[in-house]
């Protein structure tokens, strides 16, 4: 079983890093993003350092759904997707294995990057570290949520747009616990761990219903 | 199989491939791999030839021949090729580095063809297989389809020509008649 699956997750980074693929577009988006939010809310340091871990957050979501529409569209187009359908695997796995790939090639960079726009941001060493390794966990669970919305929207020409509508209030625990995990690191009182596991399990939990549901929606998606 | 446009040729197929719910009955198959549905039994060859163009053409048969099951061969004995002999089988071996973006439609049709030589299927599901090709390639196909005939295989195809193929039973779909008389009325 190894075999396919490996062969399968090359295919999705190399369609990802190629021509026309998008990995990095989600990263310019997410500079874009973040770069833009000084100049809307002044030039207040302190402010920003307080806001710095939510901009992120939503930064990093809006980023995560930009690509998310092509995850199976692009296979329906060309008719890939029936031969996903016929192929005698597991559609499940399937959707999880595409997920784990488009996440290494969409999600990572993101993560990668947040340190560097965290300085933008004046956030202090520890709030840095905690954002990273929030986004680090939380990523995941956007992309398994967004799997959802792609397959129910794959028949859509124009399904983005659907996709964010139904997927951004399914992303919004994520969205609380990230921030919120992320907030109790800078303020002591507050324990790190707790919003930390439960943003932990969230990303378990969608790893587990995400594929479920994504591939369900796409078998009543192919006639 | 034949018929007029809209008929539903495509329709049967994609239901064989189990890509359209049925809405009574049942498709089963005899002889086949127990554990294994109709369908995952069959390769489907339709208009799409699910070729991406930012893989090179050798890439995109290689990662078929690894991602589709194969039907084992106590099942259905055939020969496999090997993704490069059958891309230069097929007269595209000199394309295989190339980005398929720059393959025409026929060769892009070739290389989907392909497809069906690297993985063991016993039923081959085929909508106007002779569609964007040449002359050349056409004879070659039939070459092909003949072969397949001849190991025991099975081929449901929808076509507009005349296939002289070794063994065929002809399906003509029709319209109901009643069907038409509600289009006169309205």
């Amino acid at each position: 079983m190894t075999g396919w699956a490996l062969s399968l997750f090359r295919r999705e980074i190399s369609l990802a890093v190629r021509v026309g693929g998008s990995a990095m577009v989600g990263v310019l988006f997410f500079l874009a993003v973040v770069t833009v939010i000084p100049f809307g809310v002044g030039p207040d340091l302190n402010l920003l350092a307080r806001i710095g871990p939510a901009v992120l957050w939503i930064g990093a979501l809006l980023a995560t759904l930009l690509g998310l529409d092509r995850l199976f569209q692009a296979d329906r187009e060309d008719g890939a997707l029936d031969l996903f359908l016929m192929s005698g695997r597991s559609l499940e796995l399937l959707v999880l294995i595409k997920c784990l790939a488009h996440w290494m090639a969409t999600g990572l960079p993101l993560v990668i990057a947040a340190p560097v726009l965290a300085i933008f941001l004046n956030l202090e060493p520890v709030a840095i570290g905690a954002v990273t390794l929030t986004l680090l966990v939380g990523t995941p669970a956007l992309t398994l949520i967004g799997a959802v919305g792609a397959s129910l929207t794959v028949s859509l020409r124009r399904g983005g747009l659907l996709l964010a509508v139904l997927v951004i209030p399914l992303a919004i625990p994520v969205l609380i616990f990230g921030v919120s995990s992320a907030d109790a690191a800078i303020h002591d009182p507050v324990p790190f761990m707790t919003p930390f596991l439960i943003l932990c399990a969230l990303t378990l939990i969608t790893a587990v219903i995400g594929p479920l549901a994504s591939a369900a929606a796409l078998r009543f998606s192919s006639d | 199989m034949t018929g007029a446009n809209g008929v539903g040729k495509s329709s049967l197929l994609r239901t064989l491939a189990g890509l359209v719910p049925l809405k009574e009955g049942g498709i089963s198959l005899e002889g086949g791999e127990d554990d294994r549905t109709a369908f995952e039994h069959s390769h489907y060859f339709g208009h799409q030839d699910a070729v991406k163009p930012a893989l090179t053409v050798l890439e995109n048969l290689t990662f078929w021949q690894a991602f589709t099951a194969p039907i084992s061969a106590d099942v259905f004995p055939t020969e496999i090729h090997k993704p490069a002999d059958a891309l230069e089988f097929l007269g595209i071996g000199h394309t295989a580095r190339l980005p398929a973006a720059y393959l025409s439609a026929g060769q892009k049709r070739r290389l989907s063809l392909a497809r069906l030589l690297v993985s063991s299927r016993p039923i081959w599901l085929m909508d106007e297989p002779t569609s964007a090709l040449d002359r050349h390639s056409e004879a070659q196909l039939l070459g092909l389809m003949n072969a397949h005939l001849d190991r025991g295989g099975m081929i449901v195809t929808a076509t507009h020509t005349d296939l002289p193929l070794n063994s065929i039973r002809t399906l003509h779909l029709e319209a109901p008649q009643d069907v038409r008389i509600v289009g006169e009325l309205a």
